[in-house]
């Protein structure tokens, strides 16, 4: 099942290009961006570990683009993000934030239904990459590395 | 990635051109403007201002091989200046930066100015994100590396300054499209510093020498501050500066167009301080003027000290 989350993720995965033009976009605001990857997608997950400190004072894309790759090459089966964290007064707050990478098979997720008291039933959702511990995540069982 | 390019195609087809129109690309990137700008602003340089001719010349040729499918390579543009201080090497390189993001070989064309202390850590694994975040924040632009040479310490093998040297030294070469890098520092270290790096020597295409500026050429920048702040000299104070800036040549630490700012800045203390203690009402006239004794009081003419 292919994860939705972020700006674009309706759209076809975005190429190396079009991407540096979206950092492009960002940088031209004056917006801080950053590169950020998990490997638990849970929509509740706002905790995803940090590829480094947010970039500031950037004023070209391919900075970001060097991050980016290296973040790819790290972590091959992972999910990874560039946010653009716009600082001014009031806004405060991520602007943009998108996928540049998401693993090669998507297993999606269960929905269970939690009986309550009485007839009452809660819902949850829950990955099934998760059923595996942190890093045998969306690999197969088999660890492997990108070359 | 071809965005942000000022040079746009507009005119030319790429497919089986024959010829091209090297005028026709000059007045699109507008590189002359820049040309002349820089040839009106600075004073001198002259054997400066012939290279960056030449190397604008150069790299327009190469764009206009480029445009009918001769070049495969782009050229390398990593340069190194060499001079004394105060000689216009940063001035220089920022103007360096304009002409090359006019022709389209650097897409934002700012300039990053740093020295050993921007690109080494103080310990152990903090060089290499200090020289990366450096490189990315000169990516799109131009770096310039103000005494690079103290970014090796023979003396001391485990100087951190090589690990940054050796990250340098890649991006140099695999994201040329993506930074040009400009080397300064004085003359002689600058040479040592090459012959005990090969890998720079190799690595940069250009090599200019600023020379430093004769006694007329400073007068004429002295000039320069002096219409800028809107100040004058007085007749006595015009051969007053003459002498000074002889004098000033023969003792230790003159830094060329710098001392004569200095020298500028201190003459304006004086003057303030001459008309200050003058009560009453001042002219128009007088807030201008700079005398001969704002520029005589200096203890450049003072024989005891130097």
């Amino acid at each position: 099942m292919r994860v939705t989350q972020g700006a674009f993720s309706f759209l076809p995965d975005l190429t190396d290009d079009q991407i540096s033009r979206q950092v492009a976009y960002c940088l031209d605001r004056g917006w801080a961006v950053s590169v950020e990857f998990t490997d638990d997608i849970h929509p509740r997950n706002t905790y995803w570990e940090m590829w480094g400190p947010p970039m500031f004072d950037l004023r070209d894309p391919a900075g970001v683009m060097v991050e980016v790759r290296a973040c790819r090459d790290a972590n091959p089966n992972a999910y990874i993000r560039v946010n653009g964290f716009d600082s001014t007064r009031f806004w405060e707050a991520v602007r943009l934030s998108f996928l540049v990478q998401r693993p090669k098979y998507e297993p999606g997720f269960a929905l269970e239904r939690i009986k309550g008291k009485g007839r009452t039933t809660h819902y949850q959702i829950r990955a099934y990459a998760t059923e595996r511990p942190e890093g045998e995540r969306y690999t197969n069982g088999k660890t492997e590395r990108r070359a | 990635m071809t965005m942000d390019r000022p040079a746009a195609t507009a005119g030319f087809e790429t497919d089986a051109q024959q010829a091209i129109d090297l005028k026709a690309l000059r007045a699109e990137t507008d590189i002359d403007a820049l040309l002349e700008e820089l040839d009106r602003e600075l004073v001198g340089l002259a054997p400066v201002k012939r290279r960056i001719r030449e190397i604008a010349a150069f790299l327009l040729v190469a764009r206009a091989r480029e445009r009918l499918g001769l070049q495969s390579e782009p050229p390398t543009l990593h340069m190194a200046f060499t001079g004394n201080p105060g000689t216009g090497k940063t001035t220089v390189a920022l103007r360096m930066a304009g002409i090359l993001h006019r022709l389209g070989y650097v897409r934002k064309g700012h300039l990053v100015s740093v020295t050993r202390d921007d690109l080494v850590g103080q310990f152990i694994g903090h060089t290499a994100p200090k020289t990366k975040d450096v490189l990315k924040r000169a990516m799109g632009g131009v770096l310039f590396i103000d005494e690079a040479y103290y970014l090796h310490r023979p003396e001391n093998e485990k100087d951190y300054g090589q690990e940054a040297i050796e990250i340098l030294l890649q991006v140099m070469e695999n994201q040329r499209d993506d930074l040009v890098v400009i080397l300064a520092g004085y003359k002689d270290r600058m040479d040592t510093f090459f012959a005990s790096n090969p890998g720079f020597r190799s690595r940069i295409a250009h090599h200019i020498d600023f020379p430093d500026y004769s006694n007329e050429e400073l007068f004429a920048i002295a000039q320069r501050f002096l219409e800028d702040g809107h100040y004058h000299l007085s007749p006595a104070a015009q051969a007053a500066l003459i002498d000074y800036i002889a004098k000033r040549r023969a003792q230790p630490n003159f830094a060329n167009a710098r001392s004569i700012r200095n020298a500028f800045d201190r003459a304006r203390l004086r003057q303030a301080q001459r008309l200050c203690e003058r009560s009453g009402v001042v002219s128009r006239e007088a807030l201008q003027t700079i005398e001969a004794e704002d520029i005589r009081a200096s203890r450049v003419f003072n024989d005891e000290i130097s």
